[in-house]
């Protein structure tokens, strides 16, 4: 689903060259659950912006659902992005102007799909998440774990290949973690592909597996499925 | 796309009111301050007389010869003739129509009235003046061609002298007391303002200022030695009216009615000819040169348009730039606050060109509510203006509906252009802004 080869990503200045990524590889399998962590600064977002296309690398190799991204343009990246990737924000990233349905149906839009597709995925994915009754409310008037959810399903509408998620409970308290934690544990069972950035040990364990970074690059990367408390052991 | 980005606008519009007003005032005070001056300049060179500007024409001649000028033009001619010109091509009645003619000043003494003596402007013309120039008749009509030959003591008044006297009654038969003289009245002109006023020959001024009280044979003026009021312009010294009427003075414009390109043709032929005479006789000592102008060419020639209105346009386009840079920079400020939108808009699929498109439709909101609230100033203005202006410049202040959709139209494309920077930076903002400003 996600394969990095010996990828690079380096900021330069006039004087000095940075490395944020470095020989980075990584393969994350269709279905997995994949926690990336790693300390301040490490170059876990770096991944990330990478992985979903946002940013550009420097050298090295990298497919997406079997598709090499490199060299693509701006808008074939933005069309890869629309259609494969599902985003979930730590800040959550809603639009506050529209309203919850109209957050959902963004991505939608950029697809180009049709009124009814629009709607009747926008109500599958407010289902999903458990706020169809919240469809006309902003943004402003939810809690921080219900925006989230908005979030996931506006992440989901689109029905992406990969989710990836950075740091999604870093704004929430306990209880508001837990439930969007679960939430994303039932959607691995059902089946998404999902990479989680986050630097919560707590939350790391609950993922199939563990991907660390320090210094940009990966420092165990022998898949290590783990047992996790609870019904998705098995997954 | 177009209706949701439309509707996206009007609510990124809604978020920060203070700013959406300070960008629609801008541009609605620069709208206002350029479609006032543009209204009024649009309107002093507009066509007077559409149906006819190619059919009316003003005749030049040189009788004055090469040679420095006080007041050199162009062509090195002068934009009146002489009495002598004046009257030969009347006389020669070449054109289908044909009118010398000079403003002077009476004194009208009202009969049995409480008011008192006072100054009228007269025009002196030839009956052809009133068809040629389509003036319109409320009572009677213009005096026949004989009174011209007879120099006859009638007048034609105009609607506003005719309220004055009579109060807007019927008067024509009555007679007017003119420099202690009865005329009489044979026809009062319904309302009727040329603007430009473009026959009349007293400088660009004359022709916006107030128009005439009322009009006497051209014949019956000479006999009665009215002096024109300014205007005349003369190489050497004269004396006396026999003296001006048999000198190379300049005072009376001339204009002829020719129909069509053949009678246009025509009458070149005759006027060189004319000129060419002139010579022979021993008057003019140069080849013949004249010219024929049509109204459009002679508003041209007569800059009847003066460079400090063309002056005060460009100043307030100036403005307008102006006025547009300040919304470009609070555009570029909205855009700046953005970012964040911007960033996750791009995350999730939008491409730069739909983030171009959608700020675009943005800047082209900001300017249709800038182009209406340039119309209302635009309104503002000229309601100033009417009130500081002459009556009869009052029609140089009227908006048409190409006025209208001029505003419009230059407030939306203004304002897109001015936008297209501030947009051009939105979509530079990086999709990972949305992951990195976490």
């Amino acid at each position: 689903m996600l394969k990095m080869t010996n990828l690079s990503k380096a900021y330069r200045t006039e004087v000095v060259e940075t490395y944020a990524l470095r020989n980075f590889s990584i393969h994350v399998r269709e279905g997995e659950f994949v926690a990336v962590t790693g300390p301040s600064g490490s170059g876990k977002t770096t991944f990330l912006t990478i992985a979903g296309l946002l940013e550009e690398f420097s050298g090295g190799d990298y497919r997406l659902d079997g598709t090499d991204v490199r060299g693509l343009t701006d808008t074939q990246r933005s069309h890869l992005r629309n259609e494969k990737i599902g985003f979930i924000f730590q800040a959550f990233n809603l639009i506050p102007d529209l309203n919850v349905a109209d957050n959902v149906d963004v991505p939608l839009r950029y697809r180009g799909m049709k009124g009814h597709e629009r709607r009747r995925r926008i109500q599958e994915s407010l289902d999903r998440v458990g706020l169809s009754a919240r469809a006309r409310h902003y943004p402003s008037e939810l809690s921080g774990g219900q925006q989230q959810r908005v979030a996931i399903a506006r992440a989901l509408a689109g029905s992406p290949r990969l989710l990836l998620a950075d740091e999604p409970t870093g704004n929430l308290d306990t209880q508001m973690a837990r439930g969007v934690m679960e939430l994303l544990e039932e959607l691995h069972r059902d089946g998404a592909t999902i990479v989680m950035v986050t630097h919560d040990p707590e939350l790391a364990i609950r993922a199939q597996r563990e991907v660390h970074i320090v210094d940009g690059q990966v420092v165990d990367l022998v898949a290590q499925p783990r047992l996790v408390v609870g019904v998705h052991a098995r997954a | 796309m177009f209706s949701h980005y439309l509707l996206l606008a009007l609510r990124s519009l809604k978020r920060n009111v203070l700013l959406t007003a300070l960008m629609i005032a801008a541009i609605g005070v620069g709208i206002g301050a350029s479609m006032t001056t543009l209204t009024v300049f649009r309107a002093m060179g507009a066509d007077p007389i559409p149906q006819k500007s190619a059919e009316l024409y003003a005749v030049q001649i040189d009788n004055w010869g090469p040679g420095k000028r006080a007041h050199p033009s162009s062509d090195n001619l002068e934009s009146m003739l002489s009495y002598i010109d004046a009257v030969g091509l009347v006389n020669a009645r070449a054109a289908q129509r044909q009118t010398a003619m000079y403003v002077t000043g009476m004194a009208l003494t009202p009969a049995g009235s409480q008011l008192k003596p006072f100054m009228v402007r007269a025009r002196a013309t030839y009956t052809d003046f009133f068809p040629m120039f389509d003036v319109p008749f409320r009572y009677g009509s213009a005096w026949p061609a004989a009174d011209d030959a007879a120099h006859a003591d009638v007048v034609v008044i105009t609607r506003k002298l005719n309220n004055k006297l009579f109060g807007g009654i019927d008067s024509v038969g009555k007679t007017l007391n003119l420099d202690d003289r009865a005329y009489r009245i044979v026809g009062v002109l319904d309302s009727w303002n040329l603007l430009p006023r473009f026959y009349d020959i007293q400088g660009r001024g004359a022709k916006f200022s107030e128009g005439e009280d009322l009009y006497v044979p051209f014949t019956r003026a000479i006999d009665g030695a009215m002096r024109g009021l300014g205007g005349m312009r003369c190489k050497e010294e004269v004396s006396g009216w026999e003296g001006i009427l048999r000198s190379e003075c300049i005072w009376t414009a001339f204009w002829v009615e020719l129909p069509d390109a053949a009678a246009v043709d025509r009458y070149r032929r005759f006027l060189s000819g004319y000129a060419s005479e002139q010579r022979r006789s021993g008057r003019f000592h140069w080849p013949a040169h004249t010219q024929l102008r049509d109204v459009r060419q002679w508003l041209a020639y007569q800059h009847v348009v003066s460079d400090e209105v063309r002056i005060l346009v460009l100043v307030s386009f100036s403005f307008l730039f102006v006025c547009l840079m300040n919304a470009a920079g609070l555009m570029l400020a909205k855009i700046v606050g953005r970012a964040a939108e911007i960033g996750v808009r791009r995350a999730l699929g939008a491409n730069r060109g739909a983030i171009f498109v959608q700020c675009l439709i943005e800047a082209g909101v900001i300017g249709l509510a800038g182009g209406l609230a340039g119309l209302a100033l635009t309104a503002l203005g000229l309601a100033g203006l009417r009130s500081v202006l002459s009556e009869s410049m009052v029609d140089l202040t009227r908006t048409d509906l190409l006025d209208v959709v001029i505003a419009v139209v230059l407030a939306i494309v203004a304002t897109v252009l001015a936008g297209l920077y501030p947009t051009w930076r939105a979509t530079q903002v990086q999709p990972a802004w949305a992951l990195k400003s976490q």
